[in-house]
């Protein structure tokens, strides 16, 4: 065992033993939270893999911004657990098939992995900015314009939604 | 062999550590003091001088007061959380330093040491990424205290951070665009050998400095404790030294931005007019760390006079300012900035 090896056990333990969590607990804002855990260590395991930009992009992005909007509408709206609905059993069968289908998905995506060349530590590069910089923008320049139209349309939905309407008053 | 680890490396790490952390802790501490000193001034005042020479005791004084409180924890507040958020708040507000070139290099016992904890090649994210996480042990705190005023106070902290990262980040890039790396060594190498970046992005560098206010709550951005509304914000309920905790990583974040502004925009290490590569290693890294340290202190007393001095905002006013203002001119600088580049680069 060396000391990736270790620390990816670590990591692992970690992001499953948070998003259990997360799942398993009653306040909202503790489920919110935990996930924040899930996040550092998946950002942990982005830095075994030397995906340095990767990792400090994915804890700006959706530990510093995304997560915290979460946990300011949830402390808006004051959920805990004695407010928390009451799920119908419909609806919680329904969850466990969609549930169990995404894991048969990727269950047989992982079958067919090349475990052999899965994953490159420590020297891989290809995560690093220069690297990543130069994919984005020359190999897969088309799609990644067309990925940040999508996000311009909706960022401009979300201003449309959010804007008072004028003709209500 | 288990574990390959250069052993000798691991100390001098740790040993650098345990210097900077503690002597951000420790400048902080002097610049509570400072704060009230340049208060004094500011309003004709003597300022506290009754803790030993020229009130020089005080910040001891104030942490001993503050240790002897009583130490009240609200009867519905959540414990656990209760205690996470000043921790937290005091973590992410010296977790920062890691990144930064304190100095060049110095040689002691027959090793070169690099005076920067990791100089890893995303240094200048990093720094993002930890700012960005500083707002979880305010709003922590807010929620696990269960009061009104602390939650409005946690809320308002929570908008004002997210909404000023975003004109940090866009000014922020304007600067990557000029430099061309994200290490913030490299930055201060060029900075040594061509001028200060802040020649190069004055805009960037004034929309940087406003976000660092909203970003540290200093005034005139402190509405998340503004005590005539909130009664004490979003520390309304802690008292002893988890409020201490808070009170002071507020001072770390002002010492730490006022170290990154310097390094980014005001050529950090660099002595102006000093050929650092003339002299002897160990003389330039004094050198270094001087000039760093002054361009800090500089800062810092930039901080405090603007907080005594200018009024606080409204907060439609803070918001406007940072929506409607700062992130439209950070986009007209990023855009000009990469028009020029273009241009002169042809």
């Amino acid at each position: 065992m060396n000391i990736t090896t270790i620390l990816f056990i670590l990591l692992s333990v970690m992001a499953i033993g948070s998003a259990v969590m997360m799942i398993s607990s009653k306040s909202p804002v503790h489920s919110v939270l935990w996930l924040v855990v899930v996040f550092f260590a998946i950002s942990g395991h982005y830095i075994l893999l030397n995906a340095q930009f990767l990792a400090i992009v994915n804890i700006i992005v959706y530990a510093g911004a995304i997560m915290v909007l979460f946990l300011f509408v949830v402390m808006l709206m004051n959920l805990n657990a004695e407010t928390e609905p009451i799920k119908n059993y419909r609806l919680q069968l329904v969850g466990i098939v969609a549930g169990g289908l995404l894991l048969l998905v990727i269950i047989s995506a992982i079958m067919k992995m090349d475990v052999e060349h899965l994953v490159q530590t420590k020297d891989g590069d290809a995560g690093l900015i220069k690297v990543l910089g130069m994919n984005l923008f020359k190999n897969y320049v088309l799609p990644f314009e067309i990925s940040s139209v999508l996000f311009l349309s909706a960022m401009i939905g979300a201003v449309v939604i959010g804007k008072k309407d004028e003709n209500v008053n | 062999m288990l574990l390959a680890i250069d052993v000798a490396l691991l100390i001098e790490k740790l040993v650098l550590i345990v210097v900077v952390v503690f002597a951000s802790l420790g400048i902080a501490m002097y610049t509570t003091f400072a704060e009230r000193k340049v208060a004094a001034i500011l309003q004709d005042r003597r300022g506290p001088n009754r803790a030993g020479p020229f009130g020089l005791l005080q910040p001891l004084a104030d942490g001993l007061k503050l240790f002897f409180k009583e130490e009240i924890i609200p009867n519905f507040s959540s414990k656990f959380l209760f205690i996470l958020g000043p921790a937290l708040a005091m973590l992410t507000a010296c977790m920062t330093s890691a990144v930064i070139p304190w100095g060049d290099k110095v040689e002691l016992f027959g090793r070169t040491i690099d005076l920067q904890i990791a100089d890893v090649n995303i240094g200048i994210l990093y720094v993002f990424g930890v700012v960005s996480l500083g707002v979880y042990g305010i709003m922590i705190g807010s929620w696990a205290s269960n009061n009104k005023f602390s939650l409005l106070g946690g809320l308002r902290a929570a908008s004002q951070i997210i909404s000023y990262e975003l004109a940090m980040g866009i000014s922020m890039i304007a600067l990557l665009m000029v430099t061309g790396t994200l290490s913030l060594k490299e930055m201060v190498v060029q900075q040594q050998h061509h001028y200060w970046n802040v020649v190069y992005q004055p805009l960037g560098f004034l929309i940087f400095l406003i976000c660092a206010f909203a970003e540290c709550n200093r005034t005139p951005f402190d509405l998340p404790e503004a005590e005539n509304e909130l009664i004490g914000g979003y520390h309304t309920e802690y008292s002893s030294m988890k409020l201490g905790f808070y009170l002071f990583s507020e001072y770390i974040n002002m010492f730490i931005s006022s170290v990154v502004m310097a390094t980014l925009y005001f050529g950090g290490y660099d002595m102006p007019f000093v050929n650092e590569a003339a002299l002897a290693p160990n003389m330039a890294a004094l050198v270094g760390i001087v000039a760093l340290l002054a361009k800090v202190v500089c800062f810092i007393f930039f901080f405090m006079w603007v907080r005594w001095t200018i009024p606080r905002f409204r907060y439609d006013q803070l918001m406007h300012l940072g929506w409607r203002i700062l992130i439209p001119l950070a986009l007209f600088n990023m855009l000009t900035t990469g028009g020029a580049i273009l241009y002169f680069s042809k």
